[in-house]
């Protein structure tokens, strides 16, 4: 390893804990009601943003779906705004009016959480068919579950995607966990949903998506060989949600045993990274403490500007329906 | 120069793609076929493949695609094959093309058009034959369009392409055959004015699309009877110019309005309420719907004609509103 690779590992590493603390932090302030409506948390899920934003480029194109804090702070977004999107103030990403289910940075290139499941796969494709119009040598990355994978609009889009060869990568997290359907139960062909996308001759890859450097080792070549014009590509990222589908529902219960919690949560993609990290001697104990205490002021901050910044006047209700001319 | 109202949208989409080269259109048959109706005759051999793009048969998908699309800078025009199939893509033009904008708080848009025929023709049967336009007006986030003469649809079309926003642009299979004065040259017509197409004194009479040439026509029969029908064409549902409709209310003091849609929330309720709020005192009596038949449309050819508002009806209409026996 060199020391590219350290400070590669470490700022990867910071990434995935900056998206755990922030989220612990928003269900944190989701239980004092300083966030409302449905909260859905990317815990567990962390090295598939990151390792996947990691091998893009600035000008690619991001979007997701409703589960969308994890790939908006990937992408750079500042933490602070972010959290105030949360809390509904004026200074969040879209002003307040979109939420934790829309959050949207263009500076950023993310276009967008969207939470009608399988809605968003269109967009997608729409991005890339715009980006290959232009000859623009971009791609364009889709998050989505593996509960979007049986939709007819996934379906719609992969075909769309493949028929022109659209420079557009599908990453199907599979957490394994529809809200409280098991995959099993809502997709036939449950032990390899990438066949959805190879049925339309899509090339397809599972990766584990809790090892962050197996996932952005994947999209390398992934992300060179559709940006060298070579069509749409899926990948199958195998993860789990350490946390319930939303705030709405606890960690296990009814659909999912505590063991089979604890038992994933034994190759947390955190902890896999800080081991490789450690037992190659690229950081100390010392040095994950005080990126604990850098990251912690981070989150820190966001809290603080969310929760000192205006909600936002009545008066902008109106604003933005349309366009005015 | 006299023109028929098919080849008035084929010269507006013509002129709006020599000039921009961001517009694309894309829909089921609209290249090599030349459009179901013929709308876009000629349009793959100037513009080529890749500006006049054929889908496979999955407007949710290929609507999506061109939201998408419009939000990565491109203007698409997405033709519908009929306004009907607008259901199959309704998720996509509700929760995408009208939210987009404001959920983003104004950091993205969708500078997009989605034509097509809606209403009846002759004996389509009930999924082919639907006035639908109620229900795009409902969505903020939308503008709503539907000419009656080959003058403005042409206009109106040019207007709609530049636009900034999500434009649903309703044309009618019945009309496209219909020929009339169309200006020389370049022109638009702004979005959101009404055109008053028969001047007259004694009651106004408010219509769109193919009802307008209904009213005309009941407006001239009822010249016989001495009675000065005003008949004003909104040309633009949303947003309608109430300011025009009520001037002719405050003159005649009595108000019919044609649609071809279901009575019961039909967009003629929302007039009638707007002209109430805005009028009321200067109303000499109640306002007066003509509407379809709230029924699925029936196929035979008698059962059709009794859903549909005519000439007859238009006419019994307005004699008993203005006391005529």
């Amino acid at each position: 390893m060199t020391d590219m690779d350290e400070h590669d590992l470490r700022s990867l590493y910071r990434q995935m804990l900056l998206i755990r603390r922030f989220e612990e932090k928003s269900a944190e302030m989701y239980a004092l009601a300083k966030i409302a409506g449905f909260l859905h948390l990317y815990i567990g899920e962390e090295a598939i943003a990151v390792g996947a934003v990691a091998a893009l480029r600035p000008d690619d194109y991001v979007i997701s779906a409703y589960r969308d804090h994890g790939h908006c702070l990937a992408r750079g977004s500042d933490p602070g705004r972010v959290m105030a999107e949360l809390f509904g103030k004026a200074t969040g990403l879209c002003q307040g009016k979109g939420g934790s289910m829309h959050l949207v940075d263009l500076a950023n290139r993310f276009m967008g959480g969207y939470a009608i499941v399988g809605g968003h796969i269109p967009l997608a494709t729409g991005l890339a068919f715009a980006t290959k119009y232009r000859k623009q040598d971009l791609v364009t990355v889709c998050f989505f579950g593996e509960g979007a994978v049986p939709s007819g609009q996934a379906h719609e889009a992969f075909n769309l995607a493949a028929l022109w060869k659209l420079p557009v990568i599908f990453i199907c997290e599979n957490n394994r966990y529809g809200m409280g359907t098991p995959v099993a139960r809502a997709v036939a062909l449950y032990d390899n949903v990438a066949e959805a996308a190879r049925s339309y001759g899509i090339m397809a890859e599972r990766v584990d998506g809790m090892d962050v450097l197996a996932v952005r080792e994947l999209m390398r070549t992934v992300v060179d060989q559709v940006r060298a014009g070579h069509g749409p590509f899926f990948i199958e990222a195998m993860t789990y949600r350490f946390m319930g589908h939303s705030m709405a529902d606890p960690s296990h219960g009814h659909y999912r045993s505590k063991d089979e919690v604890e038992e994933h949560r034994k190759r947390d993609p955190l902890v896999l990274l800080k081991h490789q990290m450690l037992s190659q001697a690229l950081c100390s104990e010392g040095d994950f403490k005080s990126l604990e205490q850098e990251v912690g002021e981070v989150v820190a901050a966001a809290v603080k500007f969310a929760d000192e910044s205006p909600f936002p006047d009545p008066s902008s209700l109106h604003a933005d329906v349309m366009v005015e001319e | 120069m006299l023109l028929s109202y098919r080849d008035a949208l084929n010269q507006a989409m013509r002129e709006e793609m020599r000039r921009d080269s961001r517009i694309v259109l894309i829909g089921e048959e609209v290249g090599y076929y030349q459009g179901a109706f013929k709308v876009t005759k000629g349009f793959v051999e100037e513009f080529g493949p890749h500006r006049v793009v054929d889908t496979p048969i999955t407007e949710a998908g290929f609507t999506g695609l061109a939201i998408g699309a419009a939000v990565a800078g491109l203007r698409p025009i997405v033709e519908l094959m009929t306004m009907n199939f607008g259901i199959v893509a309704l998720d996509q033009i509700v929760n995408n093309a009208a939210k987009i904008r404001y959920m983003s708080g104004g950091q993205l848009s969708v500078p997009l058009v989605i034509r097509g025929p809606g209403s009846a023709a002759h004996q389509l049967g009930a999924q082919h034959s639907q006035s639908l336009e109620a229900w795009f007006c409902h969505v903020p986030g939308l503008k709503v369009v539907a000419p009656s003469t080959p003058h403005d649809a042409k206009g109106l079309l040019k207007s709609a392409i530049r636009d900034q926003n999500p434009v649903v642009f309703i044309e009618a299979q019945l009309l496209y055959g219909t020929k009339g004065e169309v200006a020389e040259g370049e022109y638009t017509i702004p979005l959101g004015r009404a055109d008053v197409k028969r001047a007259g004194t004694d009651v106004t009479v408010v219509a769109y699309s193919k009802m307008l040439l209904v009213a005309l026509e009941a407006a001239e029969r009822l010249r016989q009877d001495g009675l000065d029908v005003e008949v004003i064409d909104p040309r633009t549902l949303k947003p309608l110019d109430l300011e025009s409709i009520v001037t002719s209310v405050k003159k005649t003091g009595r108000m019919v309005i044609v649609e071809e849609g279901w009575r019961f929330c039909g967009l003629g309720a929302q007039i009638a309420d707007s002209v109430y709020a805005a009028a009321f005192d200067y109303l000499d009596a109640p306002i007066v719907r003509v509407t379809g038949e709230d029924v699925p449309m029936p196929y035979s050819r008698p059962l059709e004609d009794a859903a549909i508002p005519d000439v007859p009806r238009v006419v019994a209409a307005i004699h008993s509103l203005c006391g005529v026996a």
